[in-house]
């Protein structure tokens, strides 16, 4: 099998997939079964970096273990919610594959959209694919107009004062290059969603190669409103530390 | 070469720009003292009419809430059988 690969001039490369949780009980285990149905002759591994969900997520993620093996989905978990930029960390500790893709566990990202990433960084050598929503092909559901509006107007913000090369800085569905995440990684400070603009920010500024493929986000917490003032203060100091620090 | 240098530049030159216009006079003067505010304007109009056209072309999926429900009941009756308990949400 090894030779008809090789003569094929295909290189078969491995995917790590790190997914932080936080009490993701339920949407853990659909979220591992879309991975496997969706990736089927693909080398991957799942890195499920836990931080001390009291709801059981731990447990359920054992017994998907028992089931699809414990060299298909790693566990490593952490004390407490210390952070995303944190887990990423943790979690590329683990990895072993040759890109690593970072994604929600909240099914607002659809595994079905994992073949599109790979094969857009096999076509393009690209060392970072990112997913965005705000081009045709994508698109965003759950969101109301003042919602649409604000991410609308804070997006025409970033880009005129950023120029990032994106055209979604804040997405969080990504595949990485695994040096280039640990090179982008580590020069990051930032938390939350300021954290997925630095990162891409700081890629461009590097000058690594980004993709964008088309993907669509269904918003999963409906009725909390996640754009209060105090998120749009911290995203306003977001891009003011981006202006002067990239 | 930082981001912000490049942005301070393209600022210096369109004021060295403006400033050469001042003192050439080709433009009547009082009209020179108002262009920075012409383009301050025209800035804003600009980046107004970019939040406008992105809200109105703004991609929407309401097929794909249906879509995930399908997949979660695919999930959860594949887990039912493999005697992974899925519980409910």
């Amino acid at each position: 099998m090894a030779d008809e690969n090789e003569s094929k001039g295909e290189k078969k490369y491995k995917y790590s997939i790190i997914i932080p949780t936080y009490n993701e009980r339920l949407n853990i285990a659909i979220i591992v079964y879309l991975i496997f149905k969706h990736l089927r002759d693909v080398d991957f591994e799942i890195i499920v970096v836990d931080d001390g969900s009291p709801d059981g997520t731990q447990e359920i993620v054992k017994q998907l273990q028992q089931l699809y093996g414990e060299d298909r989905i790693l566990l490593r978990a952490r004390a407490k919610k210390l952070g995303l930029g944190t887990a990423y960390i943790h979690g590329l500790k683990h990895a072993t594959g040759d890109f690593v893709v970072i994604m929600d566990a909240d099914l607002s990202h659809h595994p079905k959209y994992l073949p599109s990433f790979i094969k857009k960084q096999l076509e393009t050598n690209a060392s970072i694919v990112t997913g965005t929503r705000y081009v045709k092909g994508g698109g965003v559901h759950g969101w109301n107009l003042m919602r649409k509006l604000t991410s609308r107007g804070a997006n025409v913000l970033a880009q005129t004062l950023l120029w990032p090369g994106v055209s979604d800085l804040t997405g969080s569905f990504r595949l990485y290059k695994k040096s280039a995440l640990e090179d982008v990684i580590s020069s990051c400070v930032s938390k939350g969603y300021v954290f997925q603009m630095e990162m891409i920010v700081r890629a461009t500024r590097k000058g690594y190669h980004i993709e964008e493929v088309p993907i669509t986000f269904v918003d999963r917490v409906f009725g909390t409103s996640k754009l209060g003032g105090s998120e749009i203060v911290e995203y306003l100091k977001g891009l003011v530390y981006l202006l002067l620090t990239t | 070469m930082k981001h912000i240098v490049k942005i301070l530049s393209l600022l210096v030159a369109i004021s060295g720009f403006w400033i050469g216009l001042l003192q050439a006079a080709i433009i009547p003067r009082s009209h020179t003292w108002l262009l920075p505010i012409y383009f301050v304007v025209s800035l804003g109009c600009y980046g107004l009419l970019m939040v406008g056209i992105g809200l109105m072309q703004f991609p929407t999926c309401p097929q794909e809430a249906v879509l995930l429900q399908k997949d979660i009941a695919e999930a959860k009756d594949f887990f039912k059988h493999k005697g992974v308990d899925v519980g409910s949400d």
